[in-house]
């Protein structure tokens, strides 16, 4: 979708160089290889967390597969079903590496979940804001510089106080606590962007306000947002861990990698480090590949460093 | 300047109008008090008395102003399980949590600032890349996870520190903290380190960005054309300059340090008011939830105004652009 529309804003363009804008950013993003690394290593992450149920040897949440005789096994003992305990099992007999394989699915899904909200509401504050000015911009802007002023943990933990524990409710405080960066920042790009010569043909040709908001300004104030998207993403994703390791996030019936993490805690001092080691891990890898990525985005997309 | 300062001030005490709507519709009018503010134990006349008390019989809005006097006055009820008051119980625990926070910030400083100035000026030399790797890794790793490593490192396999708790602590001049005693100290080192090492990241990032732009700057070459020795350059001309973002950003920091005191204290069980946050939540404590958040709330108000009134003072510009606003 995105190849196709941008060829019908600049066919010349793609007919002059021979090759689409897509393509040139999919070659730039290549040029470096640790992003091309983040980029395999943030797939593979994604694969197995959407494939976990096919990919773990064992299911760790059902119980006719666990048994308590097969708890806190180190890393590459067997197992009696048959598989081996790559990385150890937990107190209950919890295959770890399965147990990281649905972690991720959680932790992946509630970070990309609430990111993807608080983008949709940021941009719409924001667009909102750099648009109409005056009055509702100053509004819009004060709030947002108010709770960008506040820790994103303090935020977050006030939220959890009023609304309580849940997936929902972990959601809500993430989209909370994100949104206010993407109204910044797609604010800022819309005020450069408002007062270019297409917006202003698009005012005389009396299109709606709405075409105009989101068919022609939006598209051109996305490129800085997209960059936003991938560090907010991560963040989201390391405050979810770090509010379920406290026992104040997600319940134990979501069992994300933060709640893996603090089950192992209680049996760190005895030495048993695996239970908590191998789910850290993991959560390193993703937040640090979509680093990654998004330190290449960055170069990528702005427009300052394009030759 | 003055007229500045009264906007400014007026604005925080506009945001603190709202914190407490905010937590006061949480508390009150989202939840239900009752569950929220009388314990779960009591009985039904326990229960009657403390809903008179309270005031929860009245209408909304003189609950709230019933809420703000008693805020006001340092009433933000009691604990359920200590039976003493919220704020007090607080009160109690925040010398902890300051020795650890401003320990974090001095370790953030003495280590950050150097190896920052180390790859700003050999910015090619392997070291300084093995640096700026260490500080992206600093800024990716997870707290919590990165302190349940240390204690696994140094104090399960090495055996080297304590893994928990604070250790004695000494008193000079009148000021009781365990950086007095070597087993205060010996408590303080990896908790200290913990909650610094995303700032450590953070200051090596910001002095490597200002030395570099700093030494293309004329009164450098002006300087160095002068026959000053390179060592007066670096340590006199160039230092000064890039203090002054580093130091802002670690003002606007400590109140970031003493937040994520509640993740750093948890693990290390680090007597502090995070870690009674934290048992708050689990034990459903919710005067205490409340007053602390209240107190935080209030604390970051101030900071933020004392910092952009520093500013003011400091850098003109700040004044110019808020008048032509």
């Amino acid at each position: 979708m995105r190849v196709s529309g941008e060829i019908a804003i600049a066919p010349a363009v793609v007919a002059a160089e021979g090759e689409s804008p897509f393509r040139r950013l999919v070659a730039d993003f290549c040029e470096s290889r640790l992003a091309v690394v983040g980029l395999v290593l943030f797939a593979a992450v994604a694969a197995v967390a959407i494939l976990a149920p096919l990919v773990s040897p064992q299911n760790p949440y059902d119980l006719r597969q666990l048994n308590l005789l097969e708890g806190k096994q180190p890393p590459g003992s067997p197992s009696m079903a048959g598989f081996r305990f790559w990385l150890g099992s937990d107190d209950q007999g919890r295959d770890i590496l399965s147990g990281i394989f649905y972690g991720l699915r959680i932790s992946l899904g509630v970070g990309i979940l609430s990111a993807l909200i608080a983008f949709g509401i940021g941009i719409l504050a924001g667009l909102t804001a750099a648009y109409f000015g005056g009055l509702l911009d100053s509004l819009i802007m004060r709030v947002v510089d108010i709770q960008l002023s506040f820790p994103a943990i303090l935020i977050a933990l006030i939220l959890l106080a009023v609304l309580g524990q849940g997936v929902d409710k972990i959601i809500v405080a993430l989209v909370t606590v994100q949104w206010a960066y993407y109204a910044r920042t797609v604010r800022s790009s819309a005020l450069v962007e408002r007062h270019k010569e297409y917006v202003e043909a698009a005012h005389c040709l009396a299109l709606s306000r709405g075409r105009i908001l989101f068919r022609h300004l939006l598209p051109n104030c996305l490129p800085p947002v997209i960059v936003v998207v991938t560090v907010q993403v991560a963040h989201a994703i390391a405050l979810e861990a770090t509010l379920s390791f406290l026992g104040i996030g997600l319940p134990i019936t979501s069992p994300s990698l933060g709640l893996l993490i603090a089950n192992g805690f209680r049996y760190l001092l005895s030495g048993t480090y695996w239970i908590s080691f191998f789910p850290g891990i993991a959560l390193l890898i993703a937040i640090v590949a979509i680093n990654l990525v998004g330190d290449q985005l960055r170069d990528v997309l702005n427009p300052r460093l394009q030759k | 300047m003055t007229v500045f300062l009264i906007r400014r001030l007026l604005q925080s005490v506009a945001v603190l109008f709202v914190m407490s709507l905010i937590v006061f519709a949480g508390v009150y009018a989202i939840g239900n008090p009752v569950d929220i503010l009388i314990s779960p134990e009591a009985d039904q006349g326990e229960r009657e008395r403390a809903i008179r008390a309270l005031g929860l019989d009245l209408p909304l809005h003189q609950q709230y102003l019933v809420f703000l006097r008693k805020a006001v006055t340092g009433n933000l009820g009691e604990s359920f399980v200590f039976s003493e008051p919220a704020l007090g119980l607080i009160l109690k625990r925040m010398p902890a949590t300051l020795e650890l926070a401003l320990a974090a910030m001095v370790l953030a400083v003495v280590v950050g600032i150097p190896l920052g100035m180390w790859t700003g000026l050999y910015p090619g030399a392997p070291s300084s890349r093995t640096i700026m790797v260490g500080s992206i890794l600093g800024f990716s790793l997870p707290t919590f996870w990165v302190g349940l490593m240390l204690i696994m490192v140094f104090a399960v396999m090495l055996g080297w520190l304590p893994s928990t708790g604070r250790g004695q602590t000494g008193t000079v001049l009148g000021v009781t903290s365990s950086i007095f005693t070597v087993d205060g100290l010996r408590h303080l080192v990896l908790p200290a380190f913990n909650l610094a090492l995303f700032r450590i990241a953070l200051i090596i990032r910001l002095t490597r960005a200002g030395v570099r732009e700093t030494l293309l700057q004329d009164f450098v070459k002006y300087a160095r054309a002068k026959g000053l020795r390179e060592r007066r350059v670096i340590f006199v001309h160039v230092l000064k300059n890039i203090l002054i973002p580093v130091l802002t950003v670690l003002g606007l920091e400590l109140g970031g340090v003493i937040a994520f005191a509640v993740v750093t204290e948890t693990i290390f069980a680090w007597p502090g008011m995070g870690k009674l946050l934290v048992d708050s939540f689990n034990h459903l404590d919710r005067p205490v939830i409340v007053a602390y958040l209240l107190l935080m709330v209030c604390m970051f108000i101030a900071i933020n105004f004392l910092v952009d009134a520093l500013y003011s003072v400091l850098d003109p510009r700040v004044r110019i652009v808020t008048r032509g606003t």
